[in-house]
């Protein structure tokens, strides 16, 4: 068989760690060949090799048999090599072709950009391998899904040979998904051949015919993806046996926690995001929030915690009214919440992440008196979290910037839970996390359930939602539309529900 | 990891004041002056007997304070360039208070100091609560306060404090910093006591900067307003409280000034830079308090020792003023010699 594409032995040490150790990644020609690792694996770090970003310690290169050298990437550009970037390199004020062009523009005999015939190629691309990209759309105009199709065109417009996807639907919904895998179907058709970075297993057993595996920077082999399943794969990236179902008793709901009446948020346009929302939430009980991105899930999550005014309606915590309290009154009086956006609310990403472990109650006796912090107090504490919530970390004076998503967000959990509220609100909490952090963090949230405490989730992921719950509320345009239980539905009714089909009362069948 | 950072930190700026010194050097051959001669002439001139030691550290004094103003702000992510007019104003009541006022030393010389301290933080109020309240970016405000401190202060000297003369009288012995003493050890130089101030000063900033809440949250504020508010903390006070002592610590530098060097006030044709120094002096010593007071002595010794080069080495005033600017220029282009090394560091080992 040939190979397009040899890594053999590749060693990659960064001062402290050593990110590669020893991987092999072998590309056949017209493949999809999976790169699977949890978060901080070394993923990133081999594929930057492979696009001349690093240049190895050990190991070779060969591309067609060749060795080679890749001291920057366009070498990589020239040998056909083409890289679809997580976040997408696009000018958002342009169009299609002239993000595509964009460096390589065709030209006049009058020097002029030869637009019309950059177009024309561009469209005979996009038809070619069924992308339906319309060349002359501004970036800013077109969806995510439409966005990454063209990052894919810009590196079939330089002639690329082999594309790298680095976690391409970690912005998609499921339809783009679906969609995306149909593209790298026809792609691998076609004749190109494709290595697709991912943590998603089921991803890999729907599209790819390989996957090489690496834990913690090692290599540790390849399979068919024919001859192998989902739970094998698992168990190679983490190292231990997975627990794909969630494991739980049933939910002893007891007192109302949460009690939302009639409440309506505007945004900053003034326009109604919540529109006359109920919601009610007991001790001891998760309720899962479904609801397709953008009907208000965020507003409902900013206005319990106090991030956002609401404009009527009362919320009541244990009875007390918490509507349009500071944040910091909410959290006092029993909220935890996980939020959405890790970075830009969850941590403070240039502090340490002892610093961060402390982030609401610095103020609060053992960790400062007098308005002088307990370094000692701190420093003891977080080590104690680390410890406790398995953040893996080099120390609690690193950076949360230098720590994977996973273990970010496994500090984040730790604090918010550490803190008992009565309340915890859990955001898309597994967004971005391997399997291994998945199923911790799941463990965490029905630990709280049983410790009497009232979770609430939202999650974009009806699998998530189905998993964990003991109570589905479906949200669609500001309103709760649904409240039913995860056994007396499935997928196809809720997919109904949040496309706001019907209204449905837990109970009515 | 993190002691390479630290290696890192500490030799920028000794590299980028090393690359200063030698584009200075090559200035002065090009001009057919010797560089020795030269660079020995700013040495004696910076530390060549009691005098001059006594009035490098005298006009590093200032520096201190206006670079920690510049350097506290930068902390919340605030860019104070008002740093100067804060220094105005704050000359000029800590004047007005030691002229003005008659008591004894004991509460004389803290209140003109306070009254330098209010001033500032008034004019680190406004650019701050027009922050916070409507967005107004602080570079615009701040650099528009330092007009209106600049020529507010020239009317009042001329027709408050005085009748149509460019300096105001001295201020009382009592709310003097100079030093007879001080004076005494350094042959006359005009050394006063408030070096012990600004450097204590610093040390308290160092403390609030990082052991205290007031300190965590600012930090916080600056790097990440969004997960602040998440985390229950006040963004607008925090704001604005960072500007006003960024504001205050203007303030003081302008009463070392006052009620220190000069014991007067005068009508300014221009500014006077002790707070735009301040911006490098705040830049090169990474923001850190112990980096601002060692840069604001390289500042004092570079502006003091620059004085002996005309008579010391027959270099023309124009020139050492070059010269002083282009060692000012690379090390406040540190960022240059930080990229360079990355590049080199980068080439060999990744």
């Amino acid at each position: 068989m040939e190979y397009i594409i040899e890594m053999l032995n590749i060693r990659k040490e960064f001062p402290g760690i050593v990110a590669n150790d020893n991987i092999t990644l072998q590309l056949q020609k017209g493949e999809i060949h999976a790169l699977l690792g949890e978060n901080g694996a070394g993923k990133s770090t081999l594929m930057n090799v492979l696009f001349g970003l690093y240049q190895p310690e050990k190991g070779k290169i060969r591309i067609r048999g060749k060795e080679v050298k890749i001291p920057d990437p366009n070498v990589a550009n020239d040998l056909g090599i083409g890289m679809v970037h997580q976040h997408f390199m696009l000018v958002e004020p342009f169009t299609v072709t002239q993000n595509i062009i964009l460096g390589k523009e065709p030209k006049t005999i009058t020097g002029r950009i030869d637009l019309k015939k950059a177009e024309k190629e561009i469209r005979e691309l996009s038809d070619r391998y069924g992308l339906k990209v319309d060349p002359t759309a501004k970036i800013r105009d077109i969806s995510v899904g439409m966005q990454q199709r063209v990052e894919i065109l810009k590196t079939l417009y330089r002639g690329a040979e082999v594309l790298i996807f680095d976690e391409p639907t970690a912005v998609l919904t499921p339809q783009e998904i679906n969609e995306l895998m149909e593209i790298m179907r026809s792609l691998v058709k076609e004749g190109k051949s494709i290595i697709l970075i991912t943590h998603k297993l089921k991803e890999i057993m729907q599209v790819a015919d390989k996957c090489t595996i690496i834990r913690r920077g090692k290599g540790i082999g390849t399979r068919n993806v024919a001859d192998t399943n989902a739970n094998e794969l698992a168990s190679l990236m983490v190292g231990r046996e997975i627990n794909f179902k969630v494991d739980k008793h049933p939910a002893t709901p007891k007192e109302t926690v949460l009690e939302i009446k009639d409440l309506y948020v505007r945004d900053k346009r003034k326009i109604d995001m919540i529109k006359g929302l109920e919601l009610n939430l007991r001790a001891g009980e998760i309720v899962g929030i479904a609801g397709i991105d953008g009907n208000g899930q965020t507003e409902l999550i900013e206005a319990i915690t106090g991030l956002t005014k609401t404009h009527s309606g009362t919320i009541l915590l244990n009875n007390k009214d918490i509507t349009n309290k500071n944040p910091r009154k909410i959290t006092e009086s029993g909220v935890g919440h996980i939020p959405q956006d890790r970075h830009k609310f969850g941590l403070v990403l240039d502090y340490t992440i002892g610093e961060n472990m402390v982030l609401q109650t610095y103020y609060k006796k053992p960790y400062s008196k007098a308005g002088i912090l307990n370094l000692k107090e701190i420093y003891r504490y977080a080590k104690n979290m680390i410890t406790q919530f398995d953040v893996r970390t080099p120390s609690i004076h690193t950076k949360a910037r230098a720590l994977s998503g996973g273990n970010q967000q496994k500090a984040i959990i730790g604090r918010e839970v550490d803190r008992s509220p009565d309340l915890l609100i859990a955001a898309q909490p597994t967004r971005g996390l391997d399997v291994g952090a998945i199923e911790f963090i799941h463990q965490k949230l029905i630990e709280e359930r049983d410790k009497g405490r009232a979770v609430l989730l939202v999650s974009f992921e009806l699998e998530e939602i189905m998993d964990v719950s003991d109570r589905i509320a479906v949200m669609f345009d500001g309103r709760i539309v649904a409240d039913l239980k995860p056994e007396e539905t499935n997928e196809q009714e809720l997919g109904l529900l949040m496309a706001g089909s019907s209204t449905k009362k837990a109970g009515e069948n | 990891m993190s002691s390479s950072h630290r290696l890192f930190s500490v030799l920028i700026p000794i590299i980028s004041v090393l690359l200063g010194l030698i584009a200075g050097a090559v200035i002065m051959l090009l001009s057919g002056y010797n560089p020795i001669t030269g660079y020995a002439a700013l040495w004696r001139g910076a530390f060549g007997d009691a005098y001059t030691i006594g009035e490098t550290i005298r006009r590093s004094t200032p520096y201190i304070l206006s670079g920690l103003a510049v350097a506290f702000a930068f902390r919340a992510n605030l860019f104070n360039i008002g740093a100067e007019g804060q220094v105005i104003v704050g000359w000029l009541a800590a004047v007005w208070v030691g002229i003005s006022v008659e008591a004894p030393m004991v509460i004389h010389l803290p209140l003109a100091i306070l009254a330098a301290a209010l001033a500032g933080a008034l004019w680190g109020f406004i650019p701050g609560l027009l922050k916070a309240k409507l967005g107004v970016h602080e570079v615009i405000v701040t650099i528009m306060m330092n007009y209106i401190a600049l020529y507010s202060t020239n009317e009042i000297i001329r027709n408050v404090l005085t009748d149509h003369k460019t300096t105001t009288e001295s201020i009382h012995e009592s709310a003097s910093m100079a030093s007879e003493w001080l004076g005494s050890i350094t042959f006359f130089s005009r050394l006063h006591y408030g070096i012990l101030l600004a450097l204590f000063i610093a040390i308290i900033i160092w403390f609030l900067i990082d052991r205290t809440t007031i300190g965590y949250e600012l930090k916080a504020v600056g790097f990440n307003p969004h997960a602040s508010k998440y985390a229950g903390m006040n963004v607008s006070k925090n704001i604005i409280l960072a500007m006003v002592i960024s504001g205050a610590l203007g303030g003081l530098a302008g009463a070392m000034e006052g009620l220190g060097t000069y014991g007067n006030i005068s009508v300014m044709s221009g500014f006077s830079n002790i707070g735009f120094d301040g911006i490098a002096v705040a830049l090169l010593g990474a923001n850190t308090p112990l980096g601002v007071v060692i840069a604001a002595f390289l500042f004092g010794t570079l502006k003091e020792g620059a004085g002996e080069m005309p008579t010391g080495a027959g270099i023309p005033t124009e020139l050492v003023d070059v010269i002083i600017a282009i060692i000012i220029f690379f090390v406040a282009s540190s960022y240059i010699i930080r990229w360079a090394l990355l590049r080199f560091k980068g080439g060999k080992s990744k």
